[in-house]
């Protein structure tokens, strides 16, 4: 049960200050921009369901956003990213969406906000789905955008303007950073013999962890731990 | 400050006293509800990682229910997998074709699910099950992937919205008329990630039917789950399915619980909805325009109860779908087909001309059994309206409770149902 990139015995959840500077892939990317400006991009127009019958990216990847436009794939290449309206992934909680879009080559997805399930099976693939503000109006389709995931900017290469987005969560690095959420459940059923988990550190080891007792003697009085991650602006 | 119900079935999960939105935490799950589409990939993911097992046969529930019977071969294996997880994992509640239906109908009626509980499912509609005071909520294949393994995922502590109904709703006004009117108030996105809590008198006096109609609803304005009190309605409609209280643990909102947004909803000035397309916030007065339609559907998570087709029977009885309407009736599991066959309805039906098929979710998201062609116009009973959703790209799907939908298919235009409904109390 040892990741190859954190090892057994690390927690992620409490390196963050470390790993927003050892984010793999590369934390800045320049990439050519598709944007998608209407709000409301749901699921079905990202990968319709009559596609659900794999669950391999690159089976999924030649239908991706076929139902907003049907070109897309032809144009995409690797690493570009896609710039949407309010509420991008709205719908189904098909995890396709994602892989769709990473398997056409897409890198990021920045919108101003997201649908919740879209933005949670984005931090479980480690895909930066990024909320930023005022996005869709700083790029027009086919400019030149430099993401910098550690100093949270995207800039426009074209117009030379730039914009913060709001950063990636503790959490949401961490689980990045192990390559996954299952991969970090893996760590952490590692690390639960040192006793520890994200809702109450170095106390309540045995909850919810199968193969350990539940219910015995356990003190819950710590709900002010610095160590859970706490109030940023994320969706999930 | 107090705490709302959800915050504290949230905390009661994660080893807690109190939890406050925002908060990142990782729950157990009491229930895991499986289907055959998101399912697979899950499965696959825990495979490849050596990661193979199931934290508890006891709290999965697998009910195939999406692309059932297959309709093609990919379909026949996506089935194949879960079916052989299930055996080989020693999962006990497996509704298999032909004794189940639509999952989260057959789980509602299951009496596995009980309130306080935590469910997770990949599923977007998992939100449905909040009716019976539950935290339901749907997840990814990752995330079910990490509840079938461990019996935990991670949430953010949402914030609530509370909606208060008051009043009494007129005739011919359902539920989904006064979800529509919620979701065309709030927009598709006005609930994004919070919990909608429902209260009111309104509520007090809804039947079970009804209010899993509207917490069903509750992703399609971005929520999080929804969830009802438990009350007398609730503990009698577990009774029934041998759940008795004492078996699971009930969870009131305190009086100074903090809500993120309070909205009143007046039923008595709700009027029957429907959602024009392409999402489910562009609300209107049903019979607005006189809009012609190709395809009326009943059915789905949302709307393929037996109140829901007793609804529908009434005025198709005596009555012909127009000529041109294909009228496609989907009782949502084996037991509400049964039933709808004892009180007669499905003659009733077949007398109209409607079809009847067997329960599954197909033609709701345009995978099987009613797909809709180029420019098709669709009126129907499920709960999304996005392009390409029941089919083509092109086609037009509007959303309206059963009642306005088997108006529409008697008429072959959009219609407001409460005439045909006092014609037929005559």
């Amino acid at each position: 049960m040892t990741n190859p990139r954190t090892g057994p015995q690390q927690r992620p959840a409490r390196e963050t200050q470390t790993q927003t500077q050892t984010l793999q892939p590369m934390t800045t990317r320049t990439a050519r921009v598709h944007v998608f400006g209407r709000d409301h991009i749901n699921t079905d127009e990202i990968i319709p369901a009559r596609y659900l019958t794999t669950d391999r990216e690159e089976e999924l990847a030649p239908y991706a956003m076929q139902d907003y436009d049907p070109e897309f794939v032809q144009r995409v290449g690797k690493g570009d990213i896609v710039i949407a309206g309010a509420d991008f992934g709205c719908g189904s909680s098909r995890e396709h969406a994602v892989w769709a879009l990473r398997g056409a080559g897409v890198s990021a997805v920045l919108a101003p906000n997201f649908a919740r399930i879209f933005y949670r099976n984005a931090v479980n693939n480690g895909f930066p789905a990024l909320e930023c503000e005022g996005i869709a109006e700083l790029f027009s389709d086919g400019d030149e955008a430099t993401l910098d995931l550690e100093a949270g900017t995207i800039r426009n290469e074209t117009t030379g303007r730039e914009l913060r987005f709001t950063p990636l969560p503790d959490f949401a690095l961490a689980v990045r950073e192990a390559g996954g959420w299952l991969e970090y459940m893996r760590d952490q059923d590692a690390a639960a013999l040192a006793g520890e988990t994200l809702n109450t550190p170095s106390t309540q080891a045995g909850h919810g962890h199968a193969g350990q007792p539940q219910g015995d003697a356990q003190s819950f009085e710590s709900p002010e731990s610095p160590e859970v991650p706490g109030t940023e602006p994320d969706r999930a | 400050m107090g705490s709302t119900i959800a915050e504290k079935i949230l905390a009661a999960h994660a080893g807690r006293e109190t939890v406050t939105p925002g908060e990142l935490l990782e729950c157990t799950t009491d229930l895991v509800l499986c289907h055959e589409i998101t399912t697979p990939a899950a499965l696959r993911m825990l495979e490849e990682r050596g990661m193979d097992r199931v934290f508890d046969p006891e709290k999965i529930v697998a009910v195939p229910d999406h692309s059932v019977p297959a309709m093609n071969i990919k379909a026949a294996q996506m089935y194949q997998k879960l079916k052989s997880w299930v055996q080989d994992k020693g999962i006990r509640h497996f509704y298999d074709v032909g004794r189940g239906g639509i999952a989260h109908v057959v789980l509602e009626n299951s009496g596995l699910i009980k309130p306080g509980q935590t469910l997770v499912s990949g599923d977007s509609h998992t939100c449905n099950a909040g009716a019976l005071g539950a935290f339901a909520t749907g997840v990814g294949s990752t995330d079910l992937a990490g509840a079938i393994y461990a019996g935990r995922v991670w949430f953010k502590v949402p914030e609530t919205m509370l909606i208060r109904v008051i009043g009494e709703a007129g005739p011919g006004v359902t539920p989904k008329d006064i979800v529509l009117e919620v979701i065309r108030q709030i927009g598709a996105d006005g609930a994004n990630y919070m919990v909608m809590e429902w209260v009111g008198d309104y509520i007090d006096r809804l039947d079970m039917e009804g209010r899993f109609t509207l917490t069903n609803m509750a992703i399609e304005a971005g929520g999080k789950t929804g969830i009802v009190a438990v009350d007398d309605i609730t503990r009698e409609y577990l009774r029934v399915r041998g759940v008795e209280p004492g078996e699971y643990t009930e969870y009131q909102s305190d009086p100074d619980a903090r809500y993120a947004v309070t909205i009143e909803i007046d039923a008595s000035q709700v009027q029957p909805t429907v959602a024009y397309p392409h999402i489910p916030s562009n609300g209107r007065v049903a019979g607005t325009d006189a809009i012609p339609v190709t395809h009326a559907y009943v059915g789905s998570c949302t709307n393929g109860r037996i109140s829901d087709l007793r609804e529908v029977a009434q005025i198709l009885r005596g009555r012909r779908v127009a000529d041109g309407v294909q009228m496609i009736i989907v009782p949502a599991t084996q037991a509400i087909w049964k039933q709808a066959a004892v009180e007669g309805l499905m003659e009733i039906f077949v007398d109209a001309g409607a079809t009847v098929s067997y329960p599954s979710c197909g033609a709701c998201l345009g995978m099987h059994t009613g797909v809709l062609g180029p420019n098709d116009v669709c009126i129907s009973s499920s709960n999304r309206n996005f392009v390409g959703r029941m089919g083509d790209p092109t086609a037009q799907i509007y959303l309206a409770s059963p009642a306005t939908v088997a108006a529409s298919a008697v008429t072959g235009v959009i219609t407001d149902p409460r005439t045909m409904q006092a014609e037929a109390a005559d």
